[in-house]
């Protein structure tokens, strides 16, 4: 298949493996930001090609992992409203919240249906008129903006039963909030494909300039993520920390100006809440006040506990990057894809659903 | 509930949830922790595709199995046709030649006879040409709202023929394994005939009566030890059973699986992995090393095997797991399905 194979060649891949054998002569600790990075690189057994001294760390880039429990709760708080169709994408049906999932609320009867776009979502508003839709915005910048043009779309053709319950967050704050909490030593990051095809490569820029790390904004196959391991070593190597861009066939440094723009006429930056990084202000994305009727949380009244956390859960030192699945107590024990009890272990993208579907 | 130790495992808050059907863990942790554990003997604890009954100096083949696919007609089928071939299927998966099927109808109110009509052909046309016989049944309808459309319970009958010993329990190191086609067919039909889902593709589903393709196989040599057709959840359980059964590792390189260009395309757009997509026309042989390759010859000379292939290997490690060597060079352990992927593909 045209872009895929080649990217999944096997020849090129041990040359490009051999190639980081040679350049990485020193340690090197690399935090892949994307969740998509991650389950490729467990997926294709990356790691266990690569020299002793580079490091891999998973870092906060599944948005259904740093999703807080508040949130969630809210989310699965929605399926009470009366006539209340909730539409989501699959993965956040078997989340956990405080007390409960989308699919347990499911199975005792409450209308929650799996989407693959929120134009899908729309049009389920148009064909049942008497139910009310409510859409879970999950997502980082790549998901945003179609939610957003869905959005306008519903107000375009005065759509009265869509809302859209707004979790989504933006990443680059998100990534100075991590580094500016000293847990971690970083040498460079593996910027995410997706994200970066919206927003560019500039809002990168000061991971380099004033953290002095090296940055690579890499494609999702093996080839890609090799290729931008081998970019991260050189620049290590030559001590010159930039921000490069190795999917050149998916990111230019402008970014997607129009998917920008459609984000922004709907949405404003807020205070968001991230599992294991606490509220950051400026990473989240609310409704715009002259779209306000379509945002699901001002319009439904919902009485939610406070959010209880699992104290043992360490989801949040795994999005950190602070210790690997592997490293908490309830890893495949208390804690396993079946019977999940942080989102990691849950969503697709999770660190340590991948840990655990293709490592152990 | 009471189970024969007498004791319940579940509370009233445990419910069913959509992936307890879905084919992959939670599916099988139900059987085991509930129906294998209630109704215990030894011709159902093997957990094959069909038990084995003795009769006499025979041996029959009995599954059953139930169809609620949505949509009703799918590129490639309907769920008449799917009823057939996936009990014949069942029988064919233990070696038993197919010969007689029940079929059991639970239909909506206000379903259409003329879809019924439609069902019911192609129910007869598939028994014609896997040559077997619908020979019992039962109809019963619902309330609107009490059921979806229609759902179709067939169950099975086929003899062994002497000699032949197929079982999940049979891989041994050394053994080879081979698939009989691309995989994910039937997986991506259904989906992209989903509503709700914005996308098309011109894939058929392969539903197929395979017990033609099976006799064919043992004709090139009966020393065939396990069968299985992938079905829900797709190659990844197929031979995550077969390697939990058989205690054994299974190893398979990635780049030998055929999966058809708009098979990886729609897996790519949507997310999905295309090892754990149902199938309804294939299946998975462990055979012998020295009898497989006359085998694979014999499969790509059968039009539903023609783009068979040996896709990997049975070591004694690591036991009860199945290790797939990726297209890096690297390998990683090919798990068993834990969610949902797609509800009711079957």
């Amino acid at each position: 298949m045209k872009f895929i194979d080649e990217y999944r060649d096997g020849e090129k891949a041990r040359q490009v493996i051999e190639e980081i054998h040679r350049q990485a002569v020193a340690p090197m600790r690399l935090m892949e930001v994307c969740g998509t990075h991650t389950v490729s690189i467990a997926r294709c057994g990356l790691r266990k090609v690569l020299p002793e001294t580079v490091e891999l760390i998973s870092g906060p880039g599944c948005p259904v992992c740093v999703t807080g429990n508040r949130d969630l709760d809210r989310a699965i708080a929605l399926t009470g409203i009366p006539d209340a169709l909730v539409a989501t994408f699959g993965d956040m049906m078997r989340v956990p919240g405080s007390a409960s999932t989308l699919a347990m609320e499911k199975a005792s009867g409450r209308d929650v249906r799996v989407v693959y776009s929120p134009l899908d979502g729309l049009k389920m508003a148009e064909e049942k008129p008497k139910r009310k839709i409510i859409f879970l915005g999950v997502g980082f910048e790549t998901t945003a903006p179609t939610v957003a043009a869905t959005v306008l779309e519903a107000r375009k053709g005065g759509v009265k039963n869509f809302w859209v319950f707004s979790m989504h967050k933006t990443v680059p704050l998100a990534l100075k909030t991590l580094l500016d909490l000293g847990e971690i030593k970083l040498d460079g990051f593996l910027l995410p494909g997706h994200v970066s095809a919206i927003i560019g490569s500039h809002p990168y820029e000061f991971l380099a300039k004033e953290y002095g790390l090296a940055c690579v904004i890499s494609g999702f196959e093996p080839l890609d993520i090799l290729q931008s391991i081998l970019m991260l070593v050189r620049q290590g190597r030559s001590r010159s920390p930039r921000v490069e861009i190795q999917y050149r066939r998916g990111v230019n440094p402008e970014g997607n100006l129009r998917a920008l723009q459609v984000m922004r006429q709907v949405f404003e930056p807020s205070d968001a809440e991230w599992r294991g990084l606490g509220i950051i202000p400026g990473t989240g994305l609310t409704f715009r006040r002259d779209l306000a009727e379509f945002d699901a949380c001002g319009n439904f009244e919902l009485t939610v506990p406070p959010a209880q956390e699992n104290r043992a859960c360490r989801c949040g030192d795994v999005l950190r990057g602070l210790i690997r699945p592997q490293e908490c107590p309830l890893y495949a024990g208390a804690c396993a894809p079946k019977n999940p009890v942080g989102p990691c272990m849950v969503s697709s993208e999770g660190s340590c659903a991948a840990a655990y579907k293709y490592d152990s | 509930m009471i189970h024969e130790a007498g004791s319940t495992v579940y509370s009233e808050k445990d419910k069913i949830l959509l992936a307890h059907g879905s084919g992959g863990e939670l599916s099988h942790e139900l059987v085991a922790s509930l129906f294998v554990k209630a109704f215990a003997n030894p011709i159902l604890d093997p957990l094959n595709d069909m038990a084995v009954l003795r009769v006499g100096e025979n041996r029959l083949a009995f599954t059953t199995d139930c169809y609620v696919v949505t949509p009703v007609f799918f590129p490639g089928g309907d769920i008449g046709k799917l009823a057939v071939c996936g009990t014949v299927n069942d029988l064919a998966m233990g070696g038993a030649t197919p010969l007689f099927l029940s079929a059991g109808f639970i239909i909506e109110e206000g379903f259409p006879l003329s879809s019924l009509e439609k069902i019911v052909f192609a129910m007869q046309k598939t028994a014609a040409e896997a040559g077997v016989k619908i020979v019992t049944g039962d109809t019963k309808v619902v309330n609107r709202g009490a059921a979806d459309q229609i759902f179709i319970n067939t169950a099975g009958i086929g003899i062994i023929p002497p000699g032949v010993e197929i079982l999940g329990r049979n891989a041994k190191a050394g053994d080879l394994v081979l698939l009989s086609g691309s995989i994910g067919d039937h997986g991506v039909a259904i989906l992209s005939s989903r509503e709700g889902l914005e996308f098309s593709t011109t894939l058929m589903s392969d539903c197929a009566p395979l017990n033609e393709l099976v006799a064919v196989m043992l004709r090139a040599s009966p020393r065939i030890h396990c069968l299985r057709d992938p079905t829900r959840g797709g190659l990844s359980s197929a031979l995550n059973e077969l390697a939990r059964q058989s205690g054994v590792g299974v190893w398979v390189e990635e780049d030998r699986i055929p999966i058809k260009e708009e098979v990886r395309g729609a897996c790519e757009l949507l997310g999905i992995d295309p090892l754990i997509l149902a199938n309804e026309g294939k299946l998975v042989a462990i055979a012998a090393e020295d009898a497989a390759e006359k085998i694979l010859k014999r499969m790509q000379a059968h039009p539903l095997g023609k783009d068979a292939a040996i896709i990997g290997e049975v070591r004694e490690e690591p036991k009860a797991k199945v290790v797939l060597r990726t297209q890096i060079g690297s390998t990683r352990i090919m798990d068993m399905m834990v969610g949902e992927q797609l509800p009711r593909i079957c």
